[in-house]
């Protein structure tokens, strides 16, 4: 149990003792998730997204370590041809994500410094599955060109066919991991 | 005449900041409650996902009807199927091993979980891995297996958009009770009291 890390400092007991509100339920977050992404489209023509963003702040941390090799890329070299890659609308989007969220979880009395499942798998089995899990889906979400919220969820609100084959097969290979390795 | 095309910083920020939000207020944050869905105790994923998107789709469909949204006016990807399919196992396995997906991964960062930092680095560096071995190969395989006809079910097979509106919303009614049944005889769905608390009883 030492393992896990709790709020640092004086807030740790204020936190603790404030008791965390339940979650909306499903049907009431999902309306309200239908309502904000059918907002994005009529605002913007697009959906919502996150590896745009990532990969934008990919491409910038390879300019500023290794300027030559990134412009020399044949992926990130054409996303930093025009300088510096970050000042997008997705970029602020992602931002606004992060905002919405931490005003969200401290409201509601949710907001842990934690490293979450590391009590039923160790810390270090946890680390290492967050790690190579991520590398999986930055990976992945490069070949489909989008992730789980930019293809599938905004592609298949769009009744995009690429947007179901994605869900499908992320759905059924998900299951299928869960089973052979636990990393949480 | 919708949409607006705005692109500017605030519609990012407005949007972004309710995506978060309701990711949050849903339990997204949580990769206890997020992969409970592939462990089929915890069907949120699923029930809010799959809402989100027959609001959203019924809600396009119909300012279209009503002549208020220009027809193929907002941005369809395109039907690279091979594309999608391989991606989508890589995100579903990096989402069952690593706890998320890379949205939820921020809302992981800032709801306070380090093992989303981590997540988000691996995320970074995956995308770096990717840069690397870009070329000719990869090249081929993002743009195989396109639907020659089109990129919806409309345009690719003329199925008409509200047949497979109808379709999806009737398959939701499923979801929530099939996902109900399999939540209550795994205890329920994960509350936000274990999720704050690591969700010790997730990993049973």
């Amino acid at each position: 149990m030492s393992a896990i890390p709790t709020a640092a400092g004086g807030t740790d007991t204020a936190s603790r003792t404030r008791q965390p509100q339940p979650f909306w339920n499903p049907l009431a977050a999902g309306v309200a998730l239908g309502l904000v992404l059918l907002l994005t489209f009529v605002l913007t023509g697009h959906g919502l997204g996150a590896t745009g963003a990532s990969t934008r702040l990919a491409a910038w941390l390879g300019l500023t370590v290794a300027p030559q090799a990134t412009a020399g890329n044949a992926y990130l070299g054409p996303m930093v041809a025009g300088g510096n890659p970050l000042p997008s609308w997705i970029t602020w989007q992602v931002i606004g994500v992060a905002v919405g969220a931490l005003a969200s979880a401290w409201l509601a009395g949710r907001f842990r410094v934690q490293i979450d499942g590391a009590r039923s798998v160790g810390t270090g089995r946890r680390l290492a599955a967050a790690f190579g899990g991520g590398l999986l889906a930055g990976f992945g979400a490069r070949v489909a060109a989008g992730c789980t919220s930019g293809l599938g969820l905004s592609g298949a609100a769009t009744l995009a066919i690429s947007a179901f084959v994605f869900l499908g097969v992320f759905f059924a290979v998900g299951l299928l991991a869960s089973r052979l390795v636990r990393g949480i | 005449m919708l949409p607006l095309n705005d692109v500017g910083l605030g519609s990012a920020l407005l949007c972004g900041a309710l995506f978060g939000f309701v990711l949050e207020r849903a339990g997204f944050g949580s990769p206890c409650k997020l992969t409970g869905q592939f462990r089929l105790t915890d069907w949120s994923v699923l029930k809010v996902m799959f809402t989100a998107i027959v609001v959203a789709a019924a809600g396009l469909w119909l300012l279209r009807v009503a002549g208020v949204l220009a027809a193929d006016a907002v941005f369809v990807p395109t039907s690279f199927l091979v594309a999608a399919a391989v991606g989508g196992a890589l995100v579903g396995a990096g989402f069952a091993v690593g706890g998320y997906c890379p949205g939820t991964s921020v809302v992981g960062v800032f709801s306070g979980r380090i093992d989303a930092v981590v997540f988000f680095v691996g995320l970074l560096l995956g995308t770096v891995v990717f840069a690397g071995l870009y070329g000719p190969v990869i090249e081929a395989l993002m743009t195989a297996g396109e639907v020659a006809t089109g990129d919806t079910f409309a345009d690719a097979w003329g199925i008409p958009d509200a047949l497979l509106i109808a379709a999806m919303a009737a398959a939701l009614v499923g979801v929530f009770w099939l996902g109900g049944r399999m939540e209550r005889a795994a205890g329920g769905p994960v509350t936000a009291q274990q999720a704050v608390d690591g969700a010790e009883r997730a990993g049973r």
